[in-house]
């Protein structure tokens, strides 16, 4: 009766990404292609001081000795990076006065989502500034911070805003010279994000880049930074449940974190960018290196991520563990479905002593999809006493898709433990059969199941955050007629 | 509200059920028995829709009209509830939101709005008292580490939230202790009333000293071959299914 069950999965998860639709933006460029020139001039648009034009210039540099990794289970298509154009600022957005004009299909998938009326203006553009109460919202969000000494503001601001804080951060995560997508994006970044957090400081809030207003359209090279000093605590969210469709193709983003004495720092994000079509043509290639610092004294981050968008998606937010008693997490659900690729995972390199990691990946697989977790463990000799837990669950629906693990563990001294627990499973006939008997339908049956398949992970989303995500799971597994 | 005629079904190219006529009325507790293997849990899945049988031949009717075209999740809401004699689990789906979702469905199908939530946790409630089923495992996953009996308990506690017409209980009393027993068929007993109708598929006649059924039936080689009253499971019990076997196997 497996096929049976193939075949209604099958049936079910073939779906089409619904939220096609492309704002049109009026923007200032600069001609396709990469040369030394082409960051000088990228440098000089934004009006950086020296020391960026520098660390730009360093980067390219180095990048031209760089070949593309080659060790993901990913077939990428040969990517021409002089046919990429690295900088175009935007003008203006497009305006529809209500929300009356935008695309019904659109709206529909956000009234599922259950996202606010205020913030499906913003998503489909609607005139921002009429818009009074997100503009209240953000001033109101904006005193806030500054009452407590933290900054939060585009990395463009900070660059010219905090030199010195960026001097001191930038690049010391994630150096440049990491791999060649970080070499890439440290050459040409647009934007991103700039957070830091002062001594003893809790964040009251959660911080999302939803707020910044000015973050619109720095979606293919974004570049952020976050600093928590001793004894502060951030919550940090990155991306949204609403679907995110980008002209660009390739996006290579970094993330660096860093956390000193007692500090902790919150990362969520969820990833729905353009997978393609069915057939698997176009969707967003996603390159991106996302690595946090536990430098301090019992100092902690914990990565959570729910991915279910791009065509590839090539990711491993990681953890260098240096402080002793620090602690490092990685949760993650990874969904793909048709024709989409995903090479994910973490890195937990455990330097100081008694530290402790927890990875907890549950990949979905769908449709024709390829779904791989990657994961590294790594205990040096001084990290002794040190514990690792990692626990990576496959689901397949149906039986076109793969699920893959690749699991590096490393272990230097006699006194760590590093433990690592793998399944894979299949949504069965019998259960499905058992929620259509109480009457819910095969759709929404295998959104119940995931979602409690995913629950540890979600459970571990800022509230909000988490109702979305779970709208989120069911949706991108949903069959397009319906 | 059932009538079942002349129905022949197989799996996997072999004939299960055949010649199968049953009549079942509002009201009525109907009793099926027979040995391992004769196709009762066949009947159940077949009359809920479950996929994988072929229907060869014949028809089931439920309140008037023809159900072997309906999906399983159409024959629920119109009111067919299956108690299963292996239930499945369902990791990481809490009870609550499972039932949530199921009453949610059957609403939406009776053109009703969501239950408020405040009313739905308070019938929730009332309903484990029905099964006497303890609060900590109604807060965990579907069936997820239930002990056997747990999860019968838990097939009655459902059937006491969504209120079906026809329940069909198959082997709801095997694995149940003495006690456990005594509170699902008075949880049974509970749910009986003029409107709907049961049909309990059980080895044992010590459920229907609990449960007493207007109708015995015994399945055998794919149809009832005998019916009678309450005394009919005594006299099974006593003698074994031979003595039918012999009648019938001419
Ligand atoms: N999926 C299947 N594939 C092949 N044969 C099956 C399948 N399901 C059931 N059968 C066969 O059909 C027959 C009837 O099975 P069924 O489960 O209906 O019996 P039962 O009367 O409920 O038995 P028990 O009293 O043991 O529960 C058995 O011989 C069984 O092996
Ligand atoms: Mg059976």
């Amino acid at each position: 009766m497996q096929d049976n069950t193939d075949k209604i999965l099958n049936d079910v998860t073939q779906n089409d990404y619904k939220y096609g639709f492309v704002t049109n933006v009026e923007t200032e460029i600069i001609p396709k292609g990469l040369s030394e020139e082409v960051v000088r001039l990228i440098s000089e648009k934004k009006g950086e001081p020296e020391f960026m034009l520098d660390f730009r210039l360093k980067a390219y540099r180095h990048w031209l000795t760089l070949k593309e990794p080659e060790w993901a289970h990913l077939s990428i298509p040969e990517i021409n990076y002089q046919d990429v154009i690295y900088y175009a600022a935007p003008k203006k957005k497009a305006k529809i006065d209500s929300l009356d004009k935008a695309d019904p299909e659109l709206l529909e998938t956000f009234a599922k989502l259950g996202i606010p009326l205020e913030e499906q203006k913003i998503l489909t553009g609607v005139a921002v500034d009429a818009v009074m109460d997100s503009v209240s919202v953000a001033t109101t969000f904006k005193s806030t911070l500054a009452e407590k000494g933290i900054i939060f503001c585009s990395f463009s601001e900070a660059v010219k805003e905090y030199p010195d804080l960026i001097k001191k951060y930038l690049g010391s995560v994630v150096p440049y010279t990491d791999n060649f997508f970080a070499a890439l994006n440290s050459a040409v970044f647009s934007d991103g994000s700039f957070c830091y957090i002062p001594k003893g400081v809790r964040c009251p809030i959660e911080l999302s880049t939803y707020f910044r207003i000015n973050a619109a359209n720095t979606g293919q090279f974004e570049r952020t930074l976050i600093v928590a000093d001793e004894g502060s605590y951030v919550s940090y969210m990155e991306g949204c449940t609403a679907p995110q469709r980008d002209e660009n193709q390739l996006h290579a983003a970094i993330v660096e974190i860093v956390a000193m004495d007692h500090a902790e720092v919150k990362y969520s994000t969820v990833q729905n960018w353009y997978p393609g079509n069915k057939e698997g043509k176009g969707g967003i290639y996603n390159f991106v290196t996302k690595r946090g610092l536990c430098k301090g004294f019992r100092s902690k981050i914990s990565w959570t991520q729910v991915e279910t968008g791009s065509a590839i998606t090539w990711k491993y937010p990681s953890c260098l563990l240096m402080g002793d008693e620090s602690i490092g997490e990685f949760y993650s659900v990874a969904v793909t479905n048709n024709m989409q690729q995903a090479d994910t995972g973490s890195k937990m390199i455990h330097i100081g002593k008694n530290t402790k990691s927890t990875i907890i990946s549950k990949g979905i697989s769908a449709g024709k999809s390829q779904n791989s977790y990657r994961g590294m463990v790594k205990m040096t000799k001084r990290a002794v006493n040190s514990r690792n837990f990692t626990q990576c669950d496959s689901l397949l629906l149906g039986d076109k898709c793969g699920a893959h693990t690749f699991p590096y563990i490393d272990v230097n001294n006699k006194s760590s433990i590093v433990e690592h627990e793998a399944t894979t499973s299949k949504i069965s006939e019998d259960q499905l059969f058992y929620c259509n008997q109480r009457g819910i339908d095969t759709e929404q049956s295998i959104a119940l199941i995931v979602n409690g398949y995913a629950k540890e992970v979600l459970n571990k989303l800022p509230m909000e955050f988490a109702v979305e995500a779970q709208k989120l799971l069911s949706i991108s597994l949903e069959n397009s007629v319906g | 509200m059932l009538s079942i005629k002349n129905l022949e079904v197989s799996i996997d190219n072999k004939v299960i059920l055949k010649n199968f006529n049953i009549e079942v009325k509002a009201g009525e507790v109907h009793a099926i028995m027979g040995p391992n293997g004769t196709g009762k849990s066949t009947l159940a899945n077949v009359i809920a829709g479950r996929e994988g049988y072929e229907v060869l031949n014949g028809d089931i009717i439920y309140k008037g009209k023809s159900i072997l075209e309906s999906k399983p999740e159409e024959r629920a809401r119109e009111g067919i509830f299956l108690g299963f004699q292996y239930p499945v689990e369902i990791p990481g789906v809490s009870i609550t939101n499972f039932m949530k979702t199921a009453v949610n469905e059957i609403r939406k199908h009776k053109g009703l709005d969501p239950m408020p939530a405040g009313e739905f946790l308070s019938m929730l409630k009332e309903k484990k008292k029905i099964v006497e089923m303890n609060t900590t495992l109604a807060s965990r996953s579907v069936n997820q580490g239930f002990s056997g009996g747990e999860k019968k308990k838990n097939e009655i506690f459902q059937m006491a939230v969504l209120e079906p017409q026809l329940a069909i209980l198959d082997e709801t009393d095997s694995g149940l202790d003495i006690d456990a027993l005594r509170i699902v068929a008075h949880g049974i007993n509970s749910l009986k009333n003029k409107d709907n109708a049961t049909i309990v598929i059980t080895h044992y006649q010590r459920l229907l000293d609990y449960i007493v059924p207007d109708f015995v039936h015994v399945l055998y080689g794919g149809r009832i071959v005998k019916t009678g009253g309450k005394e009919l499971a005594l006299e099974l019990e006593e003698k074994g299914y031979d003595w039918i076997k012999q009648e019938i196997d001419i």
